[in-house]
C-alpha cells in the first residue's frame, strides 16, 4: 500500500495551516491554523512510523498532542485576556511590544 | 680642560669588624631616630604633655650622638692608619636571587669627620632652636623633624653601601621638604618646599640609576666590593656611573643646572637654613663624590664634568649673592658658591678630596654661624629679612655682630681664619690643574669678598634704617651660646690643616696624591687670593659703604643687577627648557587621548548604537510578520538542504 497520499495530505494541510497563520488576523483562526500545522506533522509522523514499521513516530505524535493540548489552554487564556481588555481578537491590534 | 689621570693608588675599602666602643655605631643613628619617633608620635599619647619637654629630648638625642661620635673619633685616632676602617653588619636588609643588601655601617676617617660636623653643629642648632622657636606653637614637631633629619643624615654618611646612602639621601630630602614647608600656612613656603622636592627628584633619579648600573656591573653596591672591582669595569660604564652620581650630587647640593631650589628654600625657619641648607645636607653631594672616589678616579669624563659644573656654580652663586637684599637669600647664594668650591676640589681628584672635605667642615662652621647670626638679627627685627631695613645693628646686638664678623672674616678668607686655609688650598690645587679654572676660582674669591662685605655693611654698619615699631635687642643666651661656639670654630678651624693633618687623616679613604711641584708657589697664590679679596672688599666699601642705602630697592639698575636679582633667570630657563615642553607634551598627550583613544572607543559605541537603531525597526510588533520570517527561514534551510543533497 502506497503511503504517498498520506504525505501529500500532510503537506497540503501544513501549507493551508501556514498560509492561514500568515494571512488571517483573527487570533482564534490563527490558533486553529497552528493546530492544523501540528496535526499535519502528526500525520506525517504516523505515516513514517508505519513505513518504518516501528512506534517511534507514533510516540512522537503523542508528545505533540500533549504539547498542543497544553498550548491550547495557555493560548486560549491569553486570547481571552486580550479580548477582554481590547475588545478585539485581531493579532494586528496586539502590536504594543515593539521598538 | 685637560685633567691628568692620577696614577696614585686608589685605596680599597676593606674594613675590620666593629668591636669595643665601635660596636655602639648603630646607636649614633638610632638615638635621633628614636627621638624623632617619640616627638612625632608622642603628642597624642602623652596628651600634649610632651610639648613642655620635647625640645629638650630632641636636643639630648643630638647631644648623645655627638658624645658617641667624639668618643669614637678619639678611639679611631688611637688606631694605626691602616686599621681605621670599621664596619658593623646590623642585619640583612633584603635579598633576592643573587642580590644581597645588608644594613651595614662603615666608620672611617671620612664618616668620622662628617659625624662630628653633623652631630656637633646639629646639637648647637638644636640648642639655638630652643630659643628661636620658643613662641612657635608647633615647636615639638619642629624638633621631631630636626631629629629625623639628623638621623637620616647620619645614615647617609655611615652607610657601607650605596643603597644605604640612598636611604639616608631620601630621608634628608624628606626632612628638608618638611622643614622648608614648616610654616605651611604661607603659600610661598609651601611652594618652596614643593620646588625643592621636585628638583631633588631629578637628582635622585640620577643616583638611583647609578645604583642600578652598579648592581648590573658589579652585582653589589657595597663600597668594599665596588672599590675592589672598579678597575675591571669598562671606561664607558664607569663614566656613566660617575655622571649619574654627579647628577644626584647636583640635585642635593644645588649645583647648576639643578640650583634653582636653594634660594627659595630660605622660606624655612632660619635654624633649618643653617643646619640643612648650609652646613650639612647640601654638602651631601660633595660627600657622595668624595666617597665614590674609586669610581671618579677611573672616570675622567665625569671628573671633567664635575669641575665644569663646580666652576659655573661657584660663580653663579657668588653673582646671586651680590644682588639679593634678603639676608638669607644672599647667604644662600654664598652657600651655593662655596659648595661649588668643594665640588671643584672633589672634581680635581686625589689632590683635592681632602681640601673639599676641609672646606666643607670650615664652611659648616662659619656658614652655620652666619645663618644663625642672621636668624638672631631677624629675631630682633620682627622677622624682617630685607637688609635695606637694617643698618647699624651692631650697636643693638653686639654679640651677634662680633660672632657674625668672625664668620665673615672666615668666609672671605682673611689671613689666619679658617676659610683662608681651606679656600687657598682649593684655588692652589685648581691652578695646578688648569689655569682657566684656577683663575675663575680666584675671581669667585674676589666676588665673595664683595658680597659678604656688602652684606656686612648693609646689616651692621651705616645709618639705622629700621622703622619706629622695630626695637632691635640682643637675643637670649640660649641663642648666643651656639653663635659663640661656632664663631670660635670659624676662627680656629684652620688648625685642621696644621701640618696637613686632615690630608693624612683622610688618606685611607681618598688615597695619597703624588707630590707635584706647584706651577705657582703657594705663597704667591696666597698673596694673589688675598689681593683679589681685598679688591672685592674695597669695591663693596666704595659701592655700598660710602653711599646711602635706600629703604626701597632702586628699580633702574643695570642689566647685570636685574639678572642677578632674577636668580640669573634660573627659573625662566627651567620654565622654558623643562616646564613649557613638559606642559606641551602633556597637552599633546591629552589631545591624542581625547581624539584618538576616546575616538575609537566612543566611535565604536556610537556605531553600534546607530546600527541597533536601524535594526530594531525590524521589531514591528506584528506577530504575522514574525511568523513570515520564521517560515522564510525554514524555507531557506530546506532549500539549502535540498541544494546540498541534490548537488
Amino acid at each position: 500500500m502506497s503511503l504517498t497520499p498520506y504525505i501529500v495530505l500532510s503537506a497540503i494541510l501544513f501549507t493551508i495551516g501556514s498560509v492561514g497563520v500568515l494571512t488571517r488576523r483573527n487570533a482564534i483562526v490563527v490558533f486553529m491554523c497552528v493546530e492544523l500545522m501540528l496535526n499535519a506533522s502528526n500525520l506525517a509522523l504516523v505515516t513514517f512510523a508505519k513505513q518504518h514499521g516501528n512506534l517511534d513516530g507514533q510516540l512522537a505524535a503523542f508528545f505533540v498532542m500533549v504539547v498542543a493540548a497544553a498550548e491550547v489552554v495557555i493560548g486560549l487564556a491569553i486570547i481571552m485576556t486580550i479580548f477582554r481588555t481590547r475588545r478585539s481578537a485581531s493579532v494586528d491590534d496586539a502590536s504594543l511590544l515593539k521598538y | 680642560m685637560p685633567i691628568v689621570l692620577s696614577d696614585a693608588h686608589i685605596p680599597v675599602v676593606d674594613p675590620s669588624t666593629a668591636d669595643g666602643v665601635f660596636s655602639l655605631l648603630w646607636l649614633i643613628v638610632a638615638l635621633p631616630l628614636a627621638g624623632a619617633l617619640v616627638l612625632l608620635l608622642g603628642g597624642p599619647l602623652t596628651k600634649g604633655a610632651i610639648d613642655k619637654w620635647g625640645h629638650y629630648l630632641g636636643t639630648a638625642t643630638a647631644l648623645g650622638s655627638f658624645v658617641l661620635s667624639l668618643t669614637m673619633f678619639f678611639a679611631l685616632l688611637g688606631r694605626e692608619d691602616s686599621d681605621r676602617q670599621v664596619a658593623q653588619h646590623l642585619w640583612t636588609w633584603f635579598e633576592a636571587g643573587g642580590l644581597n643588601v645588608g644594613m651595614d655601617l662603615l666608620y672611617d676617617p671620612l664618616s668620622a669627620l662628617f659625624l662630628l660636623l653633623i652631630t656637633g653643629v646639629g646639637s648647637l642648632i638644636h640648642i639655638y632652636s630652643i630659643g628661636y622657636m620658643e613662641h612657635d606653637a608647633r615647636r615639638r614637631r619642629f624638633f621631631g623633624y630636626l631629629n629625623l633629619f639628623v638621623a637620616a643624615m647620619l645614615m647617609l654618611v655611615l652607610a657601607a653601601n650605596f643603597l644605604g646612602v640612598f636611604l639616608g639621601w631620601e630621608g634628608v630630602g624628606l626632612a628638608s621638604y618638611l622643614l622648608i614647608g614648616f610654616w605651611q600656612h604661607k603659600p610661598s613656603a609651601a611652594a618652596a618646599a614643593k620646588k625643592a622636592f621636585v628638583i631633588n627628584r631629578v637628582g635622585d633619579i640620577g643616583l638611583s640609576l647609578a645604583i642600578a648600573l652598579m648592581f648590573a656591573t658589579f652585582g653589589s653596591t657595597d663600597f668594599a666590593v665596588i672599590s675592589a672591582a672598579a678597575g675591571e669595569a669598562s671606561q664607558g660604564t664607569l663614566n656613566a656611573i660617575g655622571l649619574l652620581l654627579l647628577l644626584g650630587a647636583c640635585g642635593k647640593s644645588a649645583q647648576v643646572p639643578l640650583q634653582a631650589w636653594l634660594l627659595d628654600a630660605m622660606e624655612g625657619p632660619t635654624p633649618v637654613s643653617a643646619l640643612i641648607h648650609a652646613a650639612t645636607m647640601v654638602t651631601a653631594g660633595v660627600y657622595l663624590v668624595v666617597r665614590s672616589n674609586f669610581i671618579f678616579e677611573l672616570a675622567p669624563t665625569a671628573q671633567t664634568a664635575t669641575v665644569i659644573v663646580a666652576t659655573v656654580t661657584l660663580l653663579w652663586g657668588a653673582i646671586l649673592g651680590c644682588a639679593k637684599d634678603d639676608i638669607k637669600k644672599a647667604l644662600a647664594g654664598s652657600t651655593m658658591s662655596q659648595i661649588g668650591y668643594m665640588m671643584l676640589a672633589a672634581g680635581l681628584g686625589v689632590a683635592g678630596y681632602a681640601f673639599a672635605i676641609m672646606h666643607l667642615l670650615t664652611h659648616g662652621f662659619f656658614k652655620a654661624n652666619m645663618f644663625l647670626g642672621a636668624g638672631s638679627v631677624m629675631h630682633g627685627m620682627n622677622d624682617d629679612v630685607d637688609m635695606r631695613h637694617y643698618g647699624a645693628v651692631r650697636k643693638a646686638m653686639p654679640v651677634t655682630f662680633l660672632t657674625f664678623a668672625m664668620g665673615y672674616l672666615a668666609i672671605i678668607g682673611f689671613p689666619g681664619f679658617s676659610g683662608f686655609w681651606s679656600k687657598d688650598r682649593i684655588i692652589e690645587t685648581a691652578l695646578a690643574d688648569s689655569w682657566l679654572v684656577g683663575l675663575l676660582a680666584l675671581l669667585g674669591a674676589g666676588i665673595t669678598g664683595f658680597y659678604m662685605t656688602r652684606l656686612m655693611l648693609m646689616t651692621f654698619f651705616g645709618e639705622a634704617r629700621w622703622g619706629a615699631e622695630v626695637h632691635p635687642h640682643e637675643s637670649p643666651k640660649v641663642m648666643t651660646f651656639p653663635l659663640i661656639v661656632l664663631a670660635a670654630l670659624s676662627v680656629l678651624g684652620g688648625v685642621l690643616l696644621l701640618g696637613d693633618w686632615i690630608v693624612e687623616f683622610l688618606s685611607p679613604v681618598t688615597g695619597v696624591a703624588e707630590h707635584h711641584e706647584p706651577p705657582v708657589p703657594a705663597l704667591v697664590v696666597t698673596l694673589m687670593v688675598t689681593a683679589v679679596v681685598a679688591v672685592g672688599v674695597a669695591a663693596a666699601w666704595f659701592l655700598v659703604g660710602k653711599r646711602d642705602i635706600p629703604r626701597v630697592a632702586p628699580t633702574e639698575v643695570s642689566f647685570a643687577t636685574r639678572a642677578a636679582r632674577a636668580d640669573l633667570y634660573g627659573d625662566a630657563i627651567n620654565d622654558a627648557l623643562v616646564v613649557q615642553p613638559g606642559s606641551a607634551l602633556v597637552r599633546g598627550l591629552t589631545t591624542a587621548d581625547r581624539v584618538g583613544v576616546d575616538g575609537v572607543v566612543e566611535g565604536g559605541a556610537a556605531a553600534t548604537a546607530g546600527l541597533s537603531g536601524v535594526l530594531r525597526r525590524l521589531q514591528t510588533g506584528f506577530v504575522r510578520s514574525y511568523a513570515l520570517s520564521v517560515v522564510g527561514g525554514v524555507l531557506l534551510v530546506v532549500l539549502a538542504l535540498l541544494a546540498v543533497n541534490l548537488a
